[in-house]
């Protein structure tokens, strides 16, 4: 506060100053404040409303219990990893590793996969739906709901995952090429490894944008809400579920205390990315 | 193993022409079925008699959009300005992971939290029934201030540090040294910021489909309710059949078009900034 005055004291004989200073300070306060009091909302309200009930094995109108939604998200984000995950890195080795640098591909794949990362989240759901499940016949099913989102995540997975390869220095790849390894070696011996911090900082974003997906779920995955079978078994992930709450309305508290998890689940992910990424600014 | 390797970087290439060649193939005809004019520019969405006009979702993206813009962008360009230059290294630690989180919070929780709060703060305060066009824009603008915050910033930070010294050596302040240097400086990046949120929020639906009212008809005032494309689609597409499915995919395709101008737009801006 002392510096503010003071600064406002040197300012005095500039009032474009003084006016630019405020708006950037008022600015400031409303963004970190609206921040602040939707997350305080959101507790406050929704922290008393967790129960155990919401924990029930099993859904009905008695318990609107949402442990099978969480079950649905888990074996969500597993599925969408698992392709998503090896795709990326794969992608991210061949642009980094291998590709020379006048390579046509490369800047192809660069558009395209800033493409992927536009296309909103609905345009993903119909594609999903036109293709999984009516064009593949899968029907709505956590399959198909998993491979449009990974769909999603891929260019995410990738982008971090190149960051994370280019930043390993030469000299790694230089001594592992002196020691007589090869290239194949060499990338899944020497680079990959020290490179797992970035990709994982990108992985666990790619499980936050998971998590809180909804618009390109509701016609993939659909919006059962009971405990999936197999992978062919149509489920609502953790949002669907909240969406669906909060949009019948007849499940308020329920839906506080949905956004509560969900809310809960996105901060411990941001926090575990951003260590990682701490890690790997360390590591260099 | 190279080959591998290739065939994966290869699948952002196949998955866009999958995704052009599904959406286009079932949309395109169905425009041209309806009429290219009926369907751009009739003002009426009314499935059950086979009307299918889109202008009034196609001006309800735009005005919530240009809601959001003049809402988001004075507050998410002056806090970028605040972090890149006036921010205090000991607060920054905090508010940087503030900005990131904002960016995670998904868009179902700021529909609710629209829905909950903003909602009947408007309903009571300023009219109208809370669910509209002013509602909607409010919502989008907060939701589109993490793009605009760290694009912007990050060109703020690339503006190199000799344009400031410069305007202090001249005998400028702190704060015009960093308006009327860094931040014309840092221009193109700043504008590349604004046009993705621009696209973030055109493409936005649970939120808005929350706090937005939804009626398929022209928009009629600031505090009347507005459908947009994005919530035409997930609110019809769970009963459409025929000729109304049809129509959504339509729809989307137009969504889809303008989210890839939206994005090229983007990119020539990144690629001038990069040339800088």
């Amino acid at each position: 506060m002392m510096n503010l005055s003071k600064t406002l004291y040197r300012y005095g004989r500039d009032p474009v100053s003084i006016a630019l200073l405020v708006c950037v300070f008022v600015s400031a306060v409303v963004t970190f404040m609206s921040l602040a009091f939707l997350l305080g909302y959101i507790l406050m309200q929704g922290i008393p409303n967790i129960n155990l009930d919401l924990f029930a094995f099993e859904y009905n109108t008695q318990n609107v219990s949402l442990f099978p939604a969480l079950v649905d998200t888990v074996i969500m984000v597993l599925l969408a990893l698992a392709i998503a995950t090896p795709l990326g890195i794969f992608a991210a080795i061949y642009l980094v590793e291998y590709a020379s640098r006048d390579n046509k591909i490369v800047g192809v794949v660069r558009v395209t996969a800033d493409t992927l990362s536009g296309i909103p989240s609905i345009v993903y759901g119909l594609f999903g739906m036109l293709f999984f499940v009516t064009y593949l016949k899968w029907s709505y099913s956590l399959l198909a709901g998993s491979c449009t989102v990974a769909i999603m995540i891929l260019p995410l997975i990738m982008r971090t995952t190149e960051e994370a390869l280019k930043a390993i220095p030469d000299s790694y790849r230089e001594g592992s090429y002196g020691l007589g390894a090869g290239k194949l070696r060499t990338v899944f011996a020497i680079v990959l490894p020290s490179a797992i911090p970035g990709i994982l900082a990108g992985v666990i974003l790619g499980i936050g944008r998971i998590v809180g997906e909804t618009a390109a779920l509701m016609y993939t995955s659909g919006t059962v809400a009971a405990l999936p079978h197999d992978v062919f078994s149509s489920g609502r992930t953790l949002a669907v579920h909240m969406y669906v709450l909060a949009s019948e309305g007849l499940f308020m508290k329920q839906a506080y205390a949905t956004a509560v998890i969900l809310v809960v689940i996105v901060i411990a992910i941001n926090a575990v990315s951003s260590y990682m990424a701490r890690k790997l600014m360390k590591g260099n | 193993m190279r080959l591998v390797f290739l065939a994966a970087a290869c699948a952002s290439i196949a998955l866009v022409a999958m995704i052009c060649v599904f959406l286009f193939g079932n949309g395109l005809p169905t425009i041209f079925k309806i009429g290219v004019t009926d369907f751009f520019f009739g003002q009426t969405w009314r499935p059950n008699n086979d009307l299918y006009g889109i202008l009034p979702m196609i001006l309800g993206s735009a005005y919530v959009t240009l809601g959001a813009i003049v809402v988001g962008v004075p507050i998410g360009i002056l806090t970028a300005v605040f972090m890149a230059r006036f921010c205090p290294e000991s607060m920054y630690k905090f508010l940087k992971p503030a900005v990131e989180l904002l960016a995670g919070i998904p868009s179902v929780v700021y529909g609710f939290f629209g829905l909950v709060v903003m909602v009947p703060f408007i309903r009571d305060n300023i009219g109208g029934t809370g669910s509209s066009m002013l509602t909607a824009s409010l919502l989008l603008g907060m939701m589109i201030l993490p793009t605009l915050i760290s694009v912007a910033e990050a060109a703020l930070r690339a503006v190199p540090n000799s344009y400031y010294e410069g305007a202090l050596a001249l005998g400028a302040g702190h704060v015009r040294s960093v308006f009327f240097t860094i931040v014309p400086a840092a221009k193109s990046g700043i504008m590349a910021a604004i046009i993705l949120g621009l696209g973030r929020a055109v493409g936005e639906t649970m939120a808005v489909i929350m706090v937005a009212g939804n009626q398929a008809r022209m928009p009629q005032g600031l505090l009347e309710g507005v459908r947009t494309m994005t919530t035409n689609i997930v609110i019809e597409m769970g009963y459409a059949a025929d000729m109304h499915r049809d129509a959504l995919i339509a729809t989307a395709v137009v969504l889809f078009v303008f989210i890839l101008i939206i994005n090229l737009t983007f990119s020539y801006l990144k690629g001038k900034v990069v040339q800088q």
